[in-house]
């Protein structure tokens, strides 16, 4: 917790924290103006550590792999299965799911590891709390979603397919359609960016209410605010572990929509 | 620093060197994972499917040979043990035809063995007959010759006497050979 702390007043931040406590120094000065401004602070670290570690551990497990798993393969394995299993076959069927499970298990696994970022003592601020990370999977998750409908439907075929609700009558197009292209095609990669997004934003933002209120609380002079601080740090320490089951849960949540988008373009005309 | 300006709407801006980064992170991931790892587990997913699979038809088929096998030698058993039996049954036959040959030809011998001792018993009985008879008749010739040289006018007791033994080795004679 102290240490958060430590790193959160390199960024210049005062109690109450707001979106300043969001900006992270370049880590080189002189490139502040130019155009790598941005490219090495803690969150690009985090990202590139976050990368690393998935790779290293992967191939690392999965060097020699055994009919019968190691504990690490075993592992490894388990991470892959839970998503194939749960979310892409149980989706899309033996056929279409294994096929797409190799990008969804990337896409959870990247989320994930992102997203624990959070609660790591010294860095606690996931780069998924910068907007340019959920948004970039987003537009991956709508590239992707988009793509696969049209070839499995056609251009004309899947645009109908997604904008016009069969069953409905006729007199209601001009309200239904608008209403299910905005929904299907522009909000969709919207929403999964920023349910990430503001989930890891919020976590953040909670945690350093509690922390930086609770060393606020320490400097205060008043001997009985300060000895309040106690339930400060608490809180910082309950949300801790609340914000571990928000970083599963959201990017479970970011895969299994993803999921359901892309077994929706893959859905035979209703 | 760019977030620096009051409002806080930029934060919903994302800072494009961001997404590169992103982009190029997450791509590098995809491109390992995608294709060195997860086909490598789909793999192996399989192979344990089939070795598993596998296991149970060859074991299946081990089974089989197992049944096989054992009919097999049920079959062979059983011939083997009629066998024994018409064996043995020869074998009995056989032992009791030797027997009844063996117990003929031992009767044979033993009736011929019997038959040569009683013509032999026989001869010796004549022969000794013939030697006693003559014997005997000496001895009472020279018995009779002593007692009559002795006593010649001897009492009536003794010419009786002699009477007596000279009817009965008489009598004796007549009755052997009559019982021949």
């Amino acid at each position: 917790m102290t240490d958060s702390a430590i790193v959160l007043a390199e960024g210049d931040s005062h109690f109450p924290p707001g979106i300043h406590s969001f900006d992270f120094r370049d880590w080189f000065t002189g490139l502040s103006d130019t155009a790598l401004a941005h490219m090495f602070t803690t969150i690009t670290f985090a990202v590139w550590a976050s990368v690393a570690i998935l790779i290293v551990f992967f191939l690392w497990a999965y060097r020699k792999p055994q009919i019968v798993p190691s504990k690490k393969q075993w592992l490894a394995e388990s991470a892959y299965g839970f998503i194939r299993n749960t979310v892409a076959i149980d989706q899309m069927g033996k056929k279409e799911g294994v096929k797409f499970a190799p990008y969804l298990a990337t896409l959870f696994l990247f989320i994930l590891i992102m997203n624990m970022w959070a609660i790591v003592p010294g860095v606690q601020v996931s780069p998924n709390s910068h907007i340019a990370f959920p948004a970039m999977l987003g537009v991956l998750s709508w590239i992707i979603y988009m793509a696969v409908g049209f070839k499995k439907h056609g251009f004309i075929g899947f645009l109908k397919m997604t904008c016009v609700p069969p069953g409905a009558p006729w007199f209601i197009y001009p309200l239904l359609i608008p209403i299910e292209f905005l929904q299907n095609i522009i909000l969709r990669p919207v929403t999964l960016a920023l349910r990430l997004f503001a989930n890891m934003f919020a976590g953040h933002l909670i945690l350093l209410v509690f922390i930086l209120g609770g060393f606020e609380m320490l400097n205060s002079g008043n001997i009985f605010i300060q000895g309040l601080s106690v339930f400060s740090f608490g809180m910082g320490i309950a949300m801790t572990m609340f914000e571990l089951i928000v970083i599963l849960l959201q990017a479970y949540v970011f895969t299994l929509l993803t999921g359901m988008y892309i077994q929706g373009s893959l859905a035979d005309e209703h | 620093m760019i977030h620096a300006a009051e409002g806080g709407a930029e934060i919903l801006f994302p800072i494009w060197q961001e997404i590169l980064v992103g982009a190029i992170a997450f791509g590098l991931l995809c491109f390992v994972l995608m294709k060195f790892v997860f086909p490598m587990m789909e793999k192996t997913f399989e192979a344990r499917v089939d070795a598993i699979e596998g296991g149970i038809e060859r074991a299946e088929r081990a089974q089989e040979e197992a049944n096989q096998t054992l009919e097999e030698y049920r079959r062979k058993l059983a011939t083997a043990q009629e066998e024994a039996a018409a064996i043995r049954d020869e074998a009995r036959a056989d032992a009791v035809a030797a027997k009844e040959e063996i117990l003929v030809s031992a009767r044979e011998e033993a009736n011929r063995v019997i038959a040569a001792g009683h013509a032999q018993i026989e001869a010796s009985r004549q022969q000794l007959v013939r030697e006693l008879r003559s014997e005997v008749g000496n001895l009472a010739v020279d018995l009779a010759g002593k007692i009559i040289g002795q006593r010649l006018a001897g009492d009536a007791d003794t010419t009786a006497t002699v009477d007596q033994f000279l009817s009965q080795i008489a009598d004796d004679t007549a009755e052997t050979s009559g019982a021949r």
